[in-house]
């Protein structure tokens, strides 16, 4: 499938999602809107793998470059901390190495018990 | 030379892929888990662009083509979770109980250090939505009196450390399942640890891109209820 048509019909899902969030009174932006769509257009085999994949493929391999814009903006944001940026920095390093400890060990021990489970 | 780079589109475009391919290149040598090529670009960009004195908005001209296309890029997360869709079916419960643990570990993390430094409410509430995607976390810091500029530099610090952390904290707690990895860096780092989790397989993508989804929805629902709380 050419790669114009691929880009096509994420394009369009896109679209649909900025519609949504801008008719839908929820603080849920098109970009999320869009990935559920596409989810359940996938499922329903209104559109199949093939007729996105390598579009979509390409687009997810380059997507850490898209943040390079927005993380350099945090350059900007700096001055609205005056004065709070260590705690500001703390809180914020500290949560999330926590955030992702509890999800992860949890998970993990959930699963190893339910793999223990049907033995 | 001020003018042109002023004028032109592709300074900052040029500028971010650059810096990336010399962060890729970096982390090839090194192999240093900090040495996260969007960590060495963002710190080498606003380094030049200190030092030269050359505005944000310059460089942004040209680097905004490249988020622009994060929105499609997000909506194609769909296809990972697509393919992994047996494994989400199989293990919803899981799923959906270690990620409402993840949230409420947010919630109680910065409610409970923003007490202990008696930070005021605003950057306390602008903290709040700091593990969801950036575009849900703006329109809900605005909804609780937050402040969007501290919310985006922390949703950002906040993936970007995601992403570095995940392989050190993976190795030192065993966390080897790829359904705990990627629930995991989703929770806590929201696209851009995701964007960490496309380099680890594709159940991590697919388990990351469902935390996105879940952890946006849950902050969205809880956080108005607990913001009034911080005074």
């Amino acid at each position: 499938m050419g790669y114009l048509f691929q880009f096509m019909i994420i394009s369009g899902i896109t679209f649909i999602g900025e519609l949504l969030h801008y008719f839908l009174p929820l603080p849920i932006p098109a970009s999320v809107y869009g990935m559920v769509i596409l989810f359940i257009c996938l499922l329903i085999g209104i559109i199949k793998e093939e007729e996105i994949k390598e579009t979509a493929d390409f687009l997810l391999l380059i997507m850490p470059i898209m943040f390079v814009g927005p993380s350099v903006g945090v350059m900007e944001n700096f001055g609205l901390l005056s004065g709070a940026l260590i705690p500001f920095l703390a809180i914020v390093l500290v949560s999330t190495f926590f955030i992702m400890v509890v999800t992860g060990i949890t998970a993990q021990k959930m699963m190893k018990d339910k793999e223990k489970q049907h033995e | 030379m001020n003018k042109i780079m002023i004028d032109s589109a592709y300074f900052g475009l040029v500028l971010s892929l650059l810096a990336y391919y010399l962060g890729i290149k970096l982390k090839n040598k090194t192999k240093l888990a900090f040495c996260n090529p969007l960590l060495v670009a963002s710190v080498l960009i606003i380094g030049l662009l200190l030092l030269f004195d050359i505005d944000y908005s310059v460089f942004n001209q040209g680097a905004q083509y490249l988020t622009y296309l994060l929105t499609p890029a997000t909506v194609c997360l769909a296809l990972p979770l697509y393919r992994e869709f047996k494994i989400l079916k199989d293990h919803l419960i899981i799923i959906l109980t270690a990620l409402v643990a993840g949230c409420i570990t947010c919630f109680v993390m910065i409610g409970g250090m923003a007490m202990l430094w008696h930070l005021d409410r605003t950057l306390c509430v602008s903290l709040l939505p700091k593990s969801i995607t950036t575009a849900i976390a703006i329109g809900l810091t605005g909804e609780i009196g937050g402040i969007s500029g501290i919310t985006v530099a922390a949703v950002v610090i906040t993936g970007i450390f995601a992403a570095v952390i995940a392989p050190l904290v993976f190795k030192w707690l065993h966390i080897e399942n790829p359904i705990a990895q990627g629930l995991a860096l989703g929770a806590s780092g929201h696209a851009i640890g995701t964007s960490k989790a496309l380099e680890l397989g594709e159940i991590q993508t697919a388990m990351s891109s469902l935390a996105i989804v879940v952890t946006g929805i849950l902050t969205v629902m809880i956080v108005p209820l607990i913001a009034p709380l911080f005074k």
